[in-house]
């Protein structure tokens, strides 16, 4: 431990928030750990991971009484996805941090465009909306 | 995006197999990184299989559980969990996840969206020059 207690829960409740507030919180409590306190990735990792899991129980729980869980498509994800997920779980055990630091850090860059790019669209179409319905901006298709 | 997901509605075997691929790569991204499985899952329901937003994020919350449970045991075991800030952290994550979950709806959440996009962004370019 580097750093002050408080930075570490610090960065943990944001990371919670986040994650309650369904955004990812371990997208983001990952690069806060390893690139202001200094954990290391498989550290950092190994952290979201646990900690997700008692989140997730009480999560599915509350998904289940409100009926917005979808057993079967769950398992459509669940089923495929443990198996790379144990393979490439206990690869990561063995290969070098600096290259999975770089492959997560390409992963995010990839995803945070594609979401940005996606997000910037949509919020374009619903200005475009709004503006269509004052007569000071007539669009050309608006009848 | 409309278009999209109507086509994987009428080609059911087509948006199976995608569904498919992408929870290989949900599961790869848990294993390899510790986490951002849901940022593929949850798409994958959505554009996917047509589910409506709320029911995609219940529902890939169900899908990961399993994931990190497996990841989280061979983390353990490989010797990666650091007892002496770990505890804190979780901690931290599980209050900060209840807390997460009741301010929820209270906040704009397009504008939310864009900066936690902005900070990944900016988290993975920290990230990669580091």
């Amino acid at each position: 431990m580097t750093h002050s207690v408080i930075f570490y829960i610090l960065a943990g409740l944001a990371g919670g928030i986040m994650g309650g507030m369904g955004l990812g919180g371990g997208t983001l409590l990952i690069p806060m750990l390893t690139v202001f306190l200094d954990v290391s990735g498989k550290q950092a990792a190994a952290i979201n991971l646990i900690s997700f899991i008692p989140m997730s129980i009480v999560a599915c729980v509350i998904h289940a009484k409100n009926k917005l869980l979808d057993v079967k498509k769950a398992l459509m994800i669940a089923i495929p996805a443990a198996a790379t997920c144990a393979a490439s779980s206990f690869f990561a055990q063995r290969a070098p941090q600096e290259v999975l630091s770089k492959g997560f850090a390409i992963f995010l860059i990839v995803l945070a465009v594609i979401m940005l790019i996606s997000r910037a669209v949509a919020a374009y179409n619903s200005l475009c909306k709004k503006l269509a319905a004052y007569p000071l901006f007539p669009r050309p298709d608006a009848q | 995006m409309k278009n999209v997901k109507d086509f994987f509605a009428s080609h059911k075997k087509i948006s199976f197999v995608a569904t498919v691929s992408a929870a290989l790569l949900t599961g790869v991204a848990n294993g390899l990184f510790g986490g951002g499985g849901g940022m593929l899952a949850v798409p994958a329901y959505t554009v996917l299989q047509g589910m409506e937003t709320k029911k995609a994020h219940a529902t890939a919350v169900a899908a990961i559980l399993p994931l990190s449970a497996i990841s989280a045991v061979i983390y353990i075991i490989g010797g990666n969990f650091n007892p002496s800030f770990g505890y804190y952290v979780c901690g931290a994550v599980i209050i900060g996840g209840i807390a997460g979950s009741f301010i929820l709806k209270k906040i704009s959440s397009q504008l939310l969206e864009f900066v936690f996009y902005g900070v990944m962004l900016a988290a993975g370019i920290r990230m990669l020059t580091k």
